[in-house]
């Protein structure tokens, strides 16, 4: 019965070792993909190269259907499986923020520790920028403190708000991801950039 | 000339092993992925070894500091440690390490290195106020069918899409 560590008694050590075998697989996952290059990644948003759409929702609905499977299968308690908090306000503001970071930076947290970690200098700047940020977010907090906290909805999932079972909307995530892949692929063929596709 | 190593994996396969490796993090600790939260341990570290009754008494820093816990010995900051090194294992196996800008051929590196400062620190504060950034909020958020993953997931690459006409000089 999953899952493991919360439920039974795992020593310090050994919680460690697993965070880091899943970050190396994390790692490694990431960098085969190609997420440790910029252009790549900013290939998404100018269509020559869409593999962020591939492989972020691949990932998504594998580990989505793999939760729906262990539920079913009584292999791991849904009860304890962390579910996002919503909050409004800082929900939106700060994907908005994130998304500008992303065009402008070219990566993500993730994939600049990923990127720095083959040589990309782009990405070390990028991860340093990050400390940065966060650090401007910790000295100005009392500032963001009463938005941080805005319109609390709680750990709700959105298969509870349409009033669907899981397996129901992982079917339409599912549909929809096959559609957004189909365009995806399309948008290769006409936005194609041989030149930069080359050096990537 | 052919070259060799360089290929990237199959995106959707590459998407697969990246789900499993999602879907083990849940099945071992009922939490998904992160990144952010690693950078955040980093710095609450730095600012309360620079001034520890400051970063006890903020409203902001003192949610991660407590006696029994160290921020920097905490399970994301070994998951990162282990983004690094697998992002070396796997770009090594590839023959992609090397040291290198990368960008558009329209601007200068410095301007590049400035671009991911200014891009960091935002993706950095964002990932603060929006709790979690494209791993923990997004990915794994939408993983466990929350409607906070597929805000955050839809204002992140909503905004991207709308601001890359200005950006594009950066890329193409």
């Amino acid at each position: 019965m999953g899952p493991i560590i919360p439920l039974f008694e795992i020593s310090e050590e050994i919680n460690l070792l697993i965070a880091f075998l899943i970050g190396l697989g994390f790692g490694i996952a990431l960098e085969q993909a190609g997420f440790s290059s910029s252009r790549k990644l900013a290939g998404m948003f100018y269509g020559y190269d869409t593999t962020v759409l591939k492989v972020f929702f691949t990932a998504s609905i594998v580990a989505m259907l793999g939760l729906v499977f262990l539920n079913d299968l009584g292999m791991i308690d849904m009860s304890i499986v962390y579910v996002n908090d919503y909050y409004i306000a800082s929900a939106i503001i700060g994907g908005v923020i994130m998304g500008g970071g992303f065009i402008i930076g070219g990566f993500c947290p993730g994939t600049s520790v990923c990127a720095a970690a083959i040589g990309k200098i782009d990405a070390m700047y990028f991860v340093g920028g990050s400390l940065i940020g966060i650090l401007i977010f910790g000295q100005t907090y009392p500032l963001w403190e009463k938005l941080h906290f805005a319109q609390h909805i709680g750990p709700v999932k959105l298969s509870d708000t349409l009033g669907v079972k899981d397996g129901l909307l992982g079917l339409i995530v599912i549909i929809a991801a096959l559609l957004m892949f189909w365009i995806g692929e399309m948008a290769e063929k006409r936005f194609k950039r041989e030149d930069i596709s080359k050096e990537l | 000339m052919e070259k060799k190593g360089n290929k990237y994996m199959n995106p959707y396969l590459a998407g697969l092993l990246l789900g499993l490796v999602l879907l083990a993090s849940f099945y071992l600790t009922g939490r998904g992925l992160g990144a952010s939260g690693a950078m955040k341990s980093v710095v609450v570290s730095g600012v309360s070894a620079v001034n520890k009754d400051y970063a006890e008494s903020s409203h902001y820093y003192s949610k991660y500091i407590s006696d029994d816990k160290k921020p920097m010995k905490s399970w994301l900051v070994l998951e990162v440690f282990g983004v690094l090194v697998g992002g070396f294992i796997s770009g090594a196996f590839s023959g992609r390490l090397k040291f290198k800008i990368e960008k558009s051929p329209k601007i200068t590196n410095k301007k590049r290195i400035r671009l991911a400062i200014i891009g960091g620190a935002l993706f950095g504060f964002g990932s603060q106020l929006g709790r979690g950034c494209t791993s923990g909020a997004a990915l794994t958020g939408m993983a466990t069918l929350s409607i906070a993953g597929y805000v955050v997931m839809m204002a992140i690459f909503g905004t991207a899409f709308a601001l890359a006409y200005f950006f594009r000089k950066n890329w193409i």
